[in-house]
């Protein structure tokens, strides 16, 4: 009598879902609990709390997966207008957070619109290009180039670097998937890497020390070096094994800063060794293989080019992420992606799966 | 189900080399390709990180962590106590608590408690601020050495980041009477100076220790290891008298006063046992409060600093004489001036001839000189050598002097002379006391001690006893009517002693305006309790003379002590001090 209810709400539920790219999620997340439950100090609140923003971006999650396409395409110039509205905003009447203008209030909470951009981006060129499909030429990719400069001049000049090499790799993502040609391709590389010690002037003093501490972390080890050795010998002491889990001597004694967020893979290093690691990363690159498997399959250029930009964003964050914990990238404030605490970051990358799970279940079924 | 419909023929996809130019279906297999290669060369470069980290790197980098949180604390002896011979404190340890702060750990105060801590620390808001302003430091002291119920206050007001640390702090009792004697100790708790730093090891103690787990605050998380106690240090009994100490201090200091002088030094020696019942030097300073510290006023005169002791020496020589059965008691030297080479011995108060006794009691130069001249340097050198003069007089104290005595085979006969009254030859004012022991003891020399001893130490036989009692005899008179100190006598007690009065020697030339005025003696004079030494250096007022300046302060002195140890007097009836109408004789050297 019910259980054919259930069945079909069970239905309705799955129906959207990917079951490949949810499950990875669930696991992530459970991982996630798990080491920031030992980088918490066992603090319970931080659990329920992570559990809360879980369930309201998962929810949100669904929904995206339940809108077309289509109509996906729909909001990506709204979005992106509006987003670039956000961020005049911010520079006009914006917050200064740790020196930086990245915040805006707007009545009950305060956002950092800089967050939507790395959606709004890939979604507005991915809408821009499927417009020009069939006749994408030089003129295309200077109008998308212009599409990705607004927003990361704007993030740039709060000034958050971070951000703004993310916005920038996520338009680029899809550039490079539109086409655009090797020779130019070539081309930029190469002026690129000419205009390097232009970009190394126009940096901020932080941001120049912050490269050199990745040369010579020892060469300030309390100032700005403190976090990488830090977060280095964390992972190192944690050998092959790991110290496990509530174990970890520096996570518990808080030497690691900021270990529940941007750093918590230092905990994880740290508790679960160099197998942990490997288990990561192999959970990484299963979600990396999911999304780019579901953008190769994507029915529309709209579809492909966005999936392919989200999944190579999310490789991104989680290389960044990486990277500077463990030494070989300068700190950028980059969460590890579904296992730092924090909100935002999880609920634009779930709202990025959600984009995928759409794209995916969408495509044409050409031969059924 | 649904939900897991469409998993992936990607590779199939890309194996399909012939795939149509149709943009529209598939993204271009050759850039999903070379996508894939670069995030899997980036995986692998993760990875490598990762074993580089933890595999190769893994013993050094948890050295590093461990030497962040593990820790060895020191827990803190408590120093022992300095004490006199009756039990008196003398150098006390009070818990007291240091305040400290680790900025790097701390938020920016409220101002209101800002205000709470440097009204507590007795300093202004701003004060407190400029010690907290580097960021990036992990210890600052804010306070060292307060009360513990200030501490206590101060770690009520919950700031964190503020810490307090247990310390002791050493208070003097006895202040600058005693300072150079007992010295005092550092910030820190190691003894700097006097027997602080001589007998360190046993008033120290031995510290203990805890091993413990800190975190990034510095907060203890938990003992890894059995707490080792501290051991505390122990009692030091000194010999000293806080009694007689602060009567010589306090009659000392008068006559630096009344003579203006540049400096003075006192020792008392139980004359039995080689014991300092009092030792006192001026100037001197407060050890309780060392802001304004001159080196001149650390010196510890008596036991560091040589001067030549002029006449106060003379009894030497002339008791290794009688020892020697070259002279008796009432041998009659001429003593008008005469001449060794070039120079010219010759007396202050010149007389056509004196006895051996008179010599002494005169103070002769020209007498004592040819008695000394009856025997050999080599003789005369053996003795000296056998008082311990040119020998540091193992008292144990820093820096004690050793006294300068020149080997006896370049004596000339001139030298050999002017050594007899006590010229061309250096001591400290510690050296010349212990000297006169001969003659309190029967003829033993007595080690000296700064500490209190139950069973007295052992001397070495000198002079025999007979010799010692003849020397008291004739040394008796020096304080009797015709003697050169009548102002050494004490009220109801025989004194024996010698006077001194020399002309400073500054970059070997002996200079006229210049003096150090000494006095040494005994009482009471047939069976002596006490032996005194007295030096002051470079009277300007009044008077220069050993028997004028140094005399009544050493009369003072003794009198009082013989009183505080309650020695019977031995002259009860003698109640005239100075008789008004004998010349007082003064001598030179």
């Amino acid at each position: 009598m019910n259980a054919h209810l259930i069945e079909r709400l069970w239905k309705r539920i799955c129906q959207p879902m990917d079951g490949w790219l949810f499950l990875l999620t669930c696991i992530l997340f459970v991982l996630g609990l798990v080491v920031l439950y030992s980088a918490s100090n066992e603090n319970p609140n931080r659990i329920t709390n992570k559990l809360t923003f879980i369930v309201f971006a998962m929810t949100l999650m669904w929904c995206i997966a339940n809108i077309r396409p289509q109509q996906l395409m729909l909001f990506a110039v709204p979005i992106y207008v509006g987003g670039l509205c956000l961020l005049l905003g911010v520079a006009l009447f914006g917050e200064i957070v740790n020196g930086s203008r990245r915040w805006l209030h707007i009545g009950i909470t305060r956002i950092q619109p800089s967050e939507i951009m790395k959606l709004a981006v890939p979604m507005m060129l991915a809408w821009y290009f499927q417009k020009h499909e069939g006749h994408i030429g030089w003129r295309q990719f200077v109008i998308a180039t212009v599409i990705i400069a607004l927003p990361a001049a704007f993030v740039l000049k709060q000034p958050d670097l971070g951000t703004a090499s993310l916005i920038i790799f996520s338009g680029i993502f899809v550039i490079f998937f539109a086409g655009l040609p090797w020779k130019v391709i070539a081309v930029l590389l190469i002026g690129f890497a000419s205009s390097l010690p232009v970009v190394w002037n126009l940096l901020h003093d932080y941001q120049r020390r912050r490269v050199l501490t990745l040369l010579d972390p020892t060469a300030d080890p309390l100032g700005d070096g403190y976090h990488i050795i830090q977060s280095m010998i964390a992972i190192g002491s944690g050998g092959i094994f790991g110290k496990g889990w509530l174990s970890g001597t520096q996570t518990h004694l808080e030497f690691i800063p900021e270990r529940t967020t941007d750093f918590i893979f230092a905990v994880y290093g740290e508790e679960f060794g160099l197998v942990g690691n490997a288990v990561l990363l192999l959970l990484y690159l299963c979600v990396i293989m999911r999304g780019l498997i579901i953008a190769a399959h994507a029915s529309t250029l709209f579809g492909r080019l966005l999936a392919g930009a989200i999944t190579l964003s999310f490789f991104t964050y989680a290389f960044v992420n990486m990277g500077m914990v463990s030494g070989i990238l300068p700190v950028v404030g980059v969460p590890l992606p579904l296992l730092s605490y924090g909100g935002t970051a999880m609920v634009t990358i779930l709202t990025g799966f959600g984009i995928l799970m759409s794209i995916h279940k969408n495509r044409p079924l050409l031969k059924r | 189900m649904s939900m897991w419909r469409g998993s992936s023929n990607l590779l199939q996809q890309r194996n399909r080399p012939n795939q149509p130019k149709n943009s529209s279906v598939r993204l271009p297999s050759l850039r999903v390709r070379l996508v894939a290669l670069g995030l899997g060369l980036l995986l692998v470069a993760l990875l490598s990180r990762a074993v580089y980290l933890q595999i190769y790197k893994q013993d050094f980098l948890e050295g590093q962590g461990e030497a962040r949180y593990s820790r060895t604390l020191r827990l803190e002896a408590n120093r022992g106590q300095i004490v006199d011979r009756n039990g008196e404190p003398l150098a006390i340890s009070t818990p007291v608590k240091s305040i400290w702060a680790s900025p790097a750990d701390m938020a920016p105060i409220e101002p209101a408690k800002l205000q709470q801590l440097a009204r507590l620390l007795e300093m202004s808001s701003g004060e407190v601020q400029e010690k907290l302003a580097d960021q990036r430091r992990e210890f600052v002291y804010l306070k060292r050495q307060v009360n513990p119920d200030l501490a206590d206050q101060i770690m009520a007001l919950k700031i964190p980041g503020i810490a307090a640390q247990q310390e002791f702090r050493r208070f003097y009792p006895a202040g600058e009477m005693m300072a150079h004697v007992i010295g005092y100790v550092s910030v820190d708790g190691k003894g700097q100076e006097g027997l602080e730093l001589a007998r360190e090891n046993m008033l120290a103690g031995r510290p203990g220790s805890r091993h413990v787990i800190k975190d990034r605050r510095g907060y203890i998380v938990e003992d890894v290891a059995a707490i080792e106690h501290p051991r505390d240090g122990q009692t030091l009994a000194l010999s000293l008298d806080r009694k007689i100490q602060y009567l010589a201090y306090r009659e000392l200091k008068a006559t630096v006063e009344q003579f203006k002088a540049k400096a003075g030094g006192l020792v008392v020696l139980d004359a039995h046992s080689g014991e300092v019942l009092a030792m006192v030097n001026l100037p001197t300073f407060n050890p309780n409060n060392r802001v304004k510290l001159d080196p001149a006023m650390r010196r510890n005169r008596a036991l560091i600093d040589l001067f030549e002791p002029g006449s106060t020496l003379k009894p030497f020589p002339i008791a290794l004489a009688l020892e020697k059965g070259l002279v008796h008691p009432d041998k009659v030297f001429d003593t008008n001036s005469f001449t060794i080479g070039p120079a010219r011995v010759r007396d202050s108060h010149p007389e056509a001839a004196l006895s051996v006794t008179g010599i002494l009691q005169k103070s002769s130069n020209v007498g004592t000189s040819k008695i000394s001249l009856m025997m050999s340097p080599q003789e005369v050198w053996t003795f000296y050598d056998e008082l311990g003069f040119g020998r540091k007089p193992q008292t144990g104290f820093p820096g004690e002097a050793s006294g300068k005595l020149r080997p006896y085979k370049n004596w000339r006969p001139i030298e050999q002379a002017t050594m007899s009254f006590g010229h061309g030859i250096s001591l400290s004012l510690m050296q010349l006391a212990r000297g006169y022991t001969i003659f309190t003891h029967d003829g033993q020399l007595l080690p000296i001690s700064f500490l209190k001893q139950t069973v007295p130490l052992p001397g070495r036989q000198v002079i025999s006893a007979e010799t010692a009692r003849k020397m008291r005899e004739m040394l008796l008179t020096v304080t009797q009517p015709g003697g050169t100190a009548v102002r050494a006598q004490v009220l109801g007690y025989s004194v024996g002693g010698k006077t001194g009065t020399a002309r400073k020697l500054e970059n070997g030339v002996y200079n006229r305006d210049k003096h150090i005025a000494s006095f040494v003696g005994f009482a009471p004079a047939h069976q002596p309790r006490l032996i005194i030494a007295v030096m002051i250096d470079e009277p300007t007022e009044g008077s220069y003379y050993g028997g004028l300046v140094a005399g009544p302060v050493f009369s003072r002195v003794m009198a009082g002590s013989l009183r505080i140890l309650g020695v019977e007097p031995d002259q009860p009836h003698q109640n005239s001090i100075i008789p008004t109408d004998a010349p007082e004789i003064r001598e030179e050297t």
